[in-house]
């Protein structure tokens, strides 16, 4: 039986083909053979959220699939946010928040956080809390992500009346 | 894949089951009950309307299970064959009295969730056999129900957890179903607390005895989470909450 699979798949808009090894974890397969390295491998068993990207728009550990589980699927992962130089509203947020230092596990923060506001765009605080309760950050706290997550959610609030206000 | 991930199971072949369609469907019996195929997202049962119109423990359970990224791809019947100890669904499969269905070559057969679970990450699934379906038997009108438990981090594993099911007659316990989970290989079902409560007044004193009774009665492990001795206290005191609140809920409905 051969080892090796050919997937197609889109990251980001953009779509791929490639042959890649049954055993290769999904997270590998974007780092290594896409050279999308945003996505970040911390525990790679599921639990610190760092390799979070969306699969058909919902959050998923890339490290818990396997790359040839993905084939026909659409992902998108963090290097997809921004529009050129236009940050994200949640990346905005996240700077100005100061949600941030060393930046490891903010990509899984974002991602999570992305499919997050998607389904609950006016979040309370608690369950903000608990939307990224597996997501692991070891030197910022999690109150800045907090904040930053709540901004940018009222942010695109306040973005949408201003459009719906517009004649 | 952790198990992978940690050299701890090195498969020569994985047979990926994801895609074989018709094992992913919620379904409501002319009964009252529900079926769930074994490959619908633990995400979809989650939000799924008719599991909280039919089932109010289950849908309760569902958001206990890991974090929602986790939940938006694992499986119904993935974490029942996967039998962790410390998972919800096999202790809430015991309380509502799941049915599995289990599919060979041979045929299907089906196997009742007290017969299921075997030991720590063992059931009764032969290597021939695939878990298809779960039938989950109609709700008892009035039946008040709880689930708690305690871990480090909200989504963590519990280190013990409970979940009860509680019928009145009037003032007095008619019936009930206590199972701990997180506390040895398989959830534990006390009986002789359940014993205990039938035709009871469930009173203060009661619960109280009953959570000491349940402390004293479970075996549990200790492991790099808590102490066994630890486990025994907080699954006694688990044990008299959640009756408190499936007392309350059994109350209010009867109201109704």
């Amino acid at each position: 039986m051969s080892s090796k699979h050919t997937i197609s798949l889109t990251v980001n808009g953009k779509a791929y083909e490639c042959l890649v090894e049954a055993r290769m974890t999904l997270a590998d397969f974007l780092r290594n053979e896409l050279d999308l390295t945003g996505t970040h491998l911390g525990c790679e068993h599921g639990v610190c959220g760092a390799c979070t990207i969306l699969l058909n728009g919902e959050a998923v550990r890339s490290c818990l699939l396997l790359a040839v589980q993905a084939d026909g699927a659409d992902l998108s992962t963090v290097e997809g946010l921004a529009q050129g130089n236009q940050l994200h509203p949640l990346q905005e947020a996240f700077r100005d928040r100061h949600a941030l230092q060393c930046g490891f596990c903010t990509p899984g923060f974002l991602m999570t956080a992305v499919a997050f506001l998607k389904e609950t765009p006016t979040p309370t605080e608690d369950e903000v809390r608990e939307a990224i309760s597996g997501n692991i950050c070891r030197c910022t706290g999690y109150l800045p992500i907090v904040e930053a997550i709540i901004q940018a959610a009222g942010n695109a609030r306040d973005n949408s009346k201003k459009r719906s206000s517009t004649p | 894949m952790p198990l992978m991930s940690f050299r701890l199971a090195r498969p020569a072949v994985i047979i990926d089951i994801n895609r074989i369609s018709g094992l992913d469907s919620i379904s409501a019996g002319t009964n009252g009950g529900l079926t769930i195929g074994a490959l619908t997202r633990q995400r979809a049962v989650e939000r799924s309307k008719t599991v909280q119109d039919r089932n109010p423990l289950l849908a309760a359970a569902m958001p206990l299970i890991g974090h929602f990224q986790i939940r938006n791809r694992g499986t119904f019947g993935g974490s029942l064959v996967h039998a962790d100890p410390a998972a919800e669904l096999p202790a809430v499969g015991i309380a509502l009295g799941m049915e599995f269905v289990l599919r060979s070559a041979q045929g299907d057969r089906v196997v009742p969730a007290e017969d299921f679970f075997l030991g720590y990450m063992a059931t009764a699934v032969e290597p021939s056999e695939l878990l298809t379906e779960i039938r989950i038997p109609s709700w008892k009108p009035g039946t008040g129900w709880a689930i708690d438990e305690v871990s480090r981090r909200k989504g963590d594993f519990a280190m013990v957890g409970v979940t009860v099911l509680v019928q009145l007659d009037g003032d007095a316990c008619r019936d009930s179903c206590i199972v701990i989970f997180g506390v040895g290989g398989k959830p534990v079902r006390m009986h002789k607390a359940e014993g205990m409560l039938k035709g009871k007044k469930l009173g203060r004193q009661t619960l109280t005895d009953i959570g000491e009774t349940v402390a004293n009665d479970l075996e549990p492990d200790s492991d790099i989470h808590a102490s066994a001795q630890y486990r025994k206290e907080v699954g006694g005191v688990l044990t008299r909450r959640a009756l408190e609140s499936a007392l309350a809920r059994a109350k209010e409905s009867g109201r109704k």
